[in-house]
């Protein structure tokens, strides 16, 4: 399973708004320079029910990357002429990262992040396992987080259940103060 | 002041050495074996001398020391759990007799802190136990600078030898056995290393910092311990990777108390390397403050006693 946001450092969880044309072909045309230049999607609100004045839809993408590689992308959706409304870190305001040691693929890996990804307001945006080593019977994984602001408690708290549970072992990251 | 000092390890031994250099005066000095009692001051060379012979400190029955005519008594004896004894006795002992008491010994003030202020309170002596957290680093003293009601939390690496082992696993890719074992063979752990590694020594420290923030009713068994005997080489690394690493923190908030293996930015200032401590605190008006320094040793852990015994009352 690869990682998130393979230019080194910790990819950080973004919102860009936009305003979309209604028709066909025009959210795959403001996703495509997203992809282009390494963003990678947490999800898409199309709210085709709130049409704007002028007659648009507007388009809230949740996405994450590198802050240089968010940049990029704001650029490069405008100069395909796409309008982006909002971009920043609005939604997803916080992110974490965590560890889980224990026996992970025997305890359904895959079904403890999807646990996690379904607290309210918490995505997993990266996942790096690795195997044990030598005389080491545990293996490890990092996972990264991205939560609407408010929410990190709730996502360590989910990963802390899902972790007890399963009898694993978690490394918090320490939250608040300077450190 | 005259010092009774009980325990003549690292710490007391320290203690004793100093105390002149900062105009205290040594009455009385005893280890677990004998004591040496001289209301004129003790001849520290001839107890060194003794002590080189592996001999008791001097001929007296240990409990003489206890009994001298002294103003401070420093109990520097081995941290014991549950009932903390014997060094409660030995503190109880001086209060009742209204001697001031300073604790290099955590036992007491971890375990038994309603007990130790309630004896504090009806004896014209005073306690303090600036030594039993973070060794030189005056946490205790800032702690009660800013006022124990205005610090929110406190969080901070108080066992430099599970320290010294997360910072060699991380640096040179080592599991924890082959780290412990470097760790015994330099004398950074102890032959029995569970009382560091597996987190009871910092959850001691961290007892005793939220008595003071609460004003007492913690013990021991109200914090919640992981050790970092299962964390794992690879952790480390996935750690790094991310501009991580793990250190074992101790951490006191309004409505916890803990310790364990916790993920700490490899640049920021919880992430102290070797044998070195680090206590944070995050305050009400004085955003945060970081002191960080040498968390154990005699000569260090000494000058903490001895900064208290300054902070005493006069005796009348």
């Amino acid at each position: 399973m690869g990682e998130v946001g393979a230019d080194g450092g910790e990819p950080r969880a973004y919102t860009v708004r936009l305003e979309l044309d209604d028709r066909p072909g025009e959210l795959l045309r403001a996703l495509t320079p997203i992809a282009d230049h390494g963003g990678n999607l947490l999800g898409i609100v199309h709210e085709r029910g709130s049409v704007t004045p002028r007659g648009r839809v507007p388009v809230e993408v949740d996405v994450a990357c590198q802050p240089e590689q968010f940049d990029r992308i704001v650029a490069a959706l405008r100069d395909a002429g796409v309008t982006v409304t909002r971009a920043g870190e609005d939604r997803y305001g916080e992110s974490v990262v965590v560890l889980l040691i224990g026996d992970l693929v025997e305890t359904d890996l895959s079904d403890t992040l999807t646990r996690v990804q379904a607290v309210d307001g918490v995505d997993v945006t990266g996942m790096t396992l690795e195997a044990p080593e030598g005389t080491e019977a545990q293996s490890s994984a990092r996972l990264q987080l991205a939560a609407r602001t408010g929410a990190v408690a709730a996502a360590l708290s989910a990963v802390r259940s899902v972790a007890d549970e399963k009898d694993l072992q978690v490394v918090e990251p320490v939250t608040g103060g300077e450190q | 002041m005259r010092l009774a000092v009980i325990g003549a390890g690292a710490v007391g031994w320290a203690v004793a050495d100093q105390a002149a250099d900062r105009e205290h005066a040594v009455v009385a000095l005893a280890d677990s074996r004998g004591a040496v009692v001289d209301a004129a001051g003790v001849d520290l060379d001839a107890v060194a001398q003794r002590r080189a012979a592996g001999d008791p400190v001097g001929d007296r029955s240990p409990g003489a020391a206890l009994e001298a005519d002294y103003d401070v008594l420093v109990e520097a004896t081995p941290t014991t759990l549950g009932d903390a004894e014997p060094g409660f006795g030995h503190v109880e002992r001086a209060l009742d007799r209204d001697r001031h008491v300073v604790l290099a010994n955590k036992g007491p003030v971890a375990e038994r802190y309603d007990d130790l202020q309630a004896l504090a309170a009806a004896s014209a002596g005073s306690v303090r136990f600036e030594a039993t957290v973070g060794g030189a680093i005056p946490a205790i003293a800032t702690i009660e600078g800013v006022g124990p009601r205005r610090v929110q939390t406190v969080r901070g690496v108080l066992n430099g030898t599970a320290n010294f082992v997360l910072t060699r696993m991380a640096a040179e890719g080592l599991a924890f056995d082959h780290v412990l074992a470097e760790a015994q063979d330099l004398g950074v752990a102890e032959a029995d290393p569970s009382f560091d590694v597996d987190g009871t020594d910092a959850a001691l420290k961290c007892a005793i910092v939220a008595n003071l923030l609460r004003d007492g009713g913690v013990t021991l068994a109200d914090v919640a311990v992981d050790g970092i005997r299962d964390v794992p080489g690879r952790a480390l690394d996935l750690a790094a990777e991310a501009g991580r690493t793990i250190r074992l923190v101790g951490e006191v908030t309004p409505t916890t108390v803990r310790v364990g293996p916790r993920l700490v930015p490899s640049a920021g200032a919880l992430a102290v390397e070797g044998t070195t401590n680090v206590v944070q605190l995050g305050t009400d008006h004085a955003g945060t403050l970081t002191l960080q320094g040498p968390g154990a040793g005699g000569a260090a852990t000494a000058t903490a006693v001895l900064a208290d015994v300054d902070r005493l009352p006069p005796r009348s």
